[in-house]
């Protein structure tokens, strides 16, 4: 190469900062384009009468997505509620009682559960757990309970990951003062290591209720997509992310502009939980 | 009344020891059920044949072409913006607002869920672009959504390159780029190409930002600018129309199999990476 | 090893051309391409006629996608799809496209064939889908909830539904919603206590179609005019129709193609 190396080390340096600046520009224009086909619909109807709203008729003039943020919520707190003992209890297993074998194998394998899709965790809820809830509990099966199951799931690999590197991350010194001092195992575990790393379990459940919130293809195959909030946990009920995806496809004009804002009240939901996630409860990596 | 903290240690023992097995159990039963109810219907012709009927009869190869063209084109863009991202935050800056403001949005985006970016891909490309329901639409949007991990695991292997590495280089009067190329990234490369195979698990196993981008029609895109299915897409149709069982769960399979083992790679590589400075 | 990386890439590389590149290059040069949209109940029937089409015309290719009648439409009028489909009427501001009738589709009522019912009133059906009704004893079977199911907002059958079984009652917000035919045909099919409605041609006997005001939804009711729920299947073109277009609309509308419609128990204008 005759070219000056001086300038190649500029010129590359520029190509890296367009590159890491891309990043932002993607953000930028998701938020820009989600908002701008979102917010119009806020500002004709009323922002009281979509968030608070209890009807969806769009193609009358109903755009209430009030029972959806609801479901979404009752959904995403059905999940924690399966999702975050079993995960934290594995976690937990993982980084104190396991040998480093049984971690080697362990580990990938509950990490391979977050690269089954979610269209086959979805078949498999209708498949198994949609009969198995209508048989033997009541109700159609396509319900709040049968979600929060397969959501339950869904969200473990997320829990797990994180809570036992910030499990991990605990020094030993903690648990060979606790030792010392003749805890049992259970005892330096449940009042010393936990606790220390209460702030990584904390975000590994928020980060499993962002999963469980945007969750979509699974959600609309079980969760039956009724438009009313549940007043069991056998009833359907429709999230906000299955909102979109069921009527996309279709929708034109304020129909559409209405999916939108669903889209802008579900953005603004997960940068919320990832934000409090990642930067609100500090983070030990 | 007390009860003995000895025995409650053993007992709480047995209960993680059994919710650990109970969890791996769940996804070994996932495995198994497709397997056992695929496995029939998957052969040669189900590979590559073409399907008929809607996908009621014949085999999924348009499904797995697309597949794999999704996948591979999203990687061959999204490769060189995230490791030359991660480049920049590890080699040329300091930690700064800067800094901070890119790892913010990185966040955000693997944040963002896959529906948000087919409304996205759906807005921007297809209609806003004019690109309609095509590869190149979900290509697009793809890369997008692969970025963060490709970004973060590309980071995480080069922070994990041994500095004395670099120093070694530098001494030797290397430019930075040199060193970067030279001693860097070969050093990183399992670590990269995790994030890449993550990537790509991530890129075949996606529906919800697929569909709305890239289409659904059941046949093999010839141009960047046809509409497409990709697996998984054809197994939801499949499955939830209740157009074939049977050949939804060869679909099942074939995409679970190769998932699976495209993360088996990724964690291997994993190893390697971190076992080769520890 | 940079090396080595750099020959993956040009692998890489080199399978993408020839996957991508060379057949455009080669289907160009005589490729009669036509794009088809819309209805997701239009679409199965499409891409049957599609299938068999193409076996005596090699050198076309029918791209047929879903999305939804007015998808199909809005694309028809964008000029993205060379033919929308469209399984309800057009609306006025739609008006100005030109329309093809290919068929007639029945919409039936259908529930598990555990159910006993066989007969329904439209007022009953109404009241179902309603939410006046809603246990299966009200209708003489077992004291247990109708997990009834029905289409999305926006979709061409419930349009119709809406319009020649509701007639003007609103379906009930706690009513399941499905976005297909399939998938209302699949979740009927699993529960024996379900209730919804499909389009007759995709009935089978995994479902059970109710009469409704003592008609069996057919062919032959529909023909007679005594089955009611009956919508048509069109397709929409903006303005004239190029060659190739014209060339698949004759044929779908020829004896052979309407026999296809037939054998799929759609109502076409052969006997």
């Amino acid at each position: 190469m005759t070219k000056n190396p001086a300038k190649k080390e500029q010129f590359v340096k520029l190509v890296l900062v367009a590159f890491a600046l891309s990043s932002l520009l993607f953000l930028f224009l998701i938020f820009i384009f989600i908002l701008f086909e979102g917010l119009p619909l806020f500002h004709k109807v009323g922002l009281k009468n979509i968030i608070v709203g209890s009807k969806w008729a769009p193609t009358k003039g109903f755009f209430g997505i009030y029972p959806m943020i609801v479901s979404s919520f009752l959904v995403t707190f059905g999940a924690l509620v399966i999702g975050a003992p079993m995960g934290l209890s594995c976690a937990i297993y993982l980084s104190e009682y396991s040998g480093k074998k049984m971690k080697m194998f362990l580990k990938p394998a509950l990490e391979l559960l977050a690269g089954i899709p979610s269209v086959v965790y979805g078949f498999l809820g209708v498949i198994y757990i949609v009969p198995l809830i209508r048989n033997y509990i009541g109700g159609s099966g396509f319900s709040l309970l049968a979600t929060s199951i397969i959501l339950g799931i869904m969200i473990l690999p997320t829990i797990i990951s994180i809570s036992f590197d910030s499990l991990m991350s605990v020094p030993k010194t903690y648990r060979e003062g606790s030792f010392a001092m003749g805890a049992t195992k259970w005892q330096t575990i449940y009042k010393v290591v936990i606790p220390a790393a209460r702030s990584g379990i904390l975000a590994s459940f928020i980060l499993g209720m962002g999963r469980a919130i945007g969750e979509t293809m699974a959600v609309i195959m079980i969760a039956g997509n009724a438009l009313r909030i549940p007043t069991s946990i056998l009833d359907p009920l429709r999230t906000l992310t299955g909102n979109i995806a069921l009527e996309l496809a279709y929708a034109t004009g304020d129909h559409r502009l209405g999916l939108f804002s669903t889209g802008v009240v579900l953005l603004v939901i997960i940068m919320i939980l990832n934000y409090v996630a990642n930067f609100g409860i500090k983070r030990k990596m | 009344m007390r009860i003995n903290p000895r025995f409650t240690n053993k007992f709480v023992q047995l209960g993680l020891n059994f919710q650990a097995f109970f969890t791996v159990g769940i996804l070994v039963i996932i495995v198994a059920i497709i397997c056992f109810k695929g496995f029939p219907y998957v052969n040669f012709e189900f590979i590559f044949a073409y399907p008929e009927d809607m996908g009621r009869l014949g085999g999924i190869f348009p499904s797995i072409a697309g597949t794999i063209l999704l996948a591979l084109l999203s990687i061959l863009l999204a490769t060189p913006l995230g490791v030359g991202t991660a480049i920049f935050l590890t080699e040329y800056t300091k930690e700064s607002v800067f800094t901070k403001i890119i790892r913010f949005g990185v966040e955000s985006l693997a944040g963002i869920p896959s529906i948000l970016y087919g409304l996205f891909g759906f807005i921007f490309f297809v209609i806003k672009l004019k690109m309609g329901w095509s590869l190149l639409a979900g290509v697009l949007t793809i890369t997008i959504m692969i970025l963060p991990t490709i970004i973060r695991t590309s980071e995480e292997a080069i922070k994990a390159v041994p500095r004395n590495l670099r120093i070694v280089s530098y001494s030797l009067s290397a430019t930075k780029w040199e060193t970067v190329t030279k001693v860097v990234l070969p050093s990183a490369i399992p670590g990269i190409l995790t994030g890449i195979m993550l990537s790509v698990g991530r890129a075949v196993g996606e529906t919800a930002a697929v569909i709305f981008t890239m289409g659904s029609s059941l046949r093999l895109p010839t141009s960047l600018m046809d509409s497409g299915r990709t697996m998984a897409v054809h197994f939801y149709i499949l499955a939830r129309e209740g157009i074939s069982m049977e050949k939804a769960y060869g679909t099942a399979l074939v995409l679970v199999v190769s998932i699976l083992l495209i993360n088996v790679v990724a964690y291997y590589l994993m190893n390697k990476a971190i076992s080769k400075y520890s | 090893m940079v090396r080595r990386f750099g020959i993956i890439a040009v692998a890489i590389a080199t399978l993408l051309i020839s996957c991508s590149g060379k057949p455009a290059d080669r289907t160009k040069k005589d490729k009669h391409t036509i794009t088809i949209a819309g209805s997701t109940s239009v679409m199965p029937f499409t891409e049957k006629l599609a299938e068999h089409f193409m076996i005596d015309n090699r050198k076309f290719v029918i791209d047929v996608q879903g999305g939804g009648s007015t998808a199909g439409i809005q694309a028809c009028l964008n000029n993205t799809v060379s033919i929308g489909m469209s399984s309800r009427e057009l609306k006025e501001e739609e008006k100005m496209l030109n329309t093809i009738i290919i068929c007639y589709d029945g919409i039936t009522i259908v529930v598990n064939p555990k159910n006993p019912l066989k007969a329904l009133t439209l007022q009953q059906a109404s009241k179902i889908f309603s939410g006046e009704i809603t246990n299966w004893d009200q209708l003489g079977w077992i004291n247990r909830k109708i997990d009834a199911v029905t289409r999305e907002e926006g979709s061409g059958t419930r349009g119709s539904f809406e319009e020649l079984v509701m007639k003007g009652n609103e379906i009930d917000d706690g009513i399941m919603v499905q976005d297909s035919n399939g998938s209302v045909k699949e979740v009927v099919a699993t529960d024996p206590y379900a209730i919804g409605y499909i389009s007759l041609g995709l009935a089978d006997q995994r479902v059970r179609p109710l009469t409704i005001n003592g008609v069996i939804p057919s062919i032959r009711s529909i023909k007679a005019g005594r089955y009611k729920i009956v919508r048509p299947f069109i397709y929409v073109t903006n303005g004239e129709l190029d060659a190739d277009g014209r060339k698949f609309v004759n044929f779908v509308l020829s004896k052979d193609g309407q026999n296809i419609l037939k054998k799929e128990g759609l109502v076409g204008f052969y006997d």
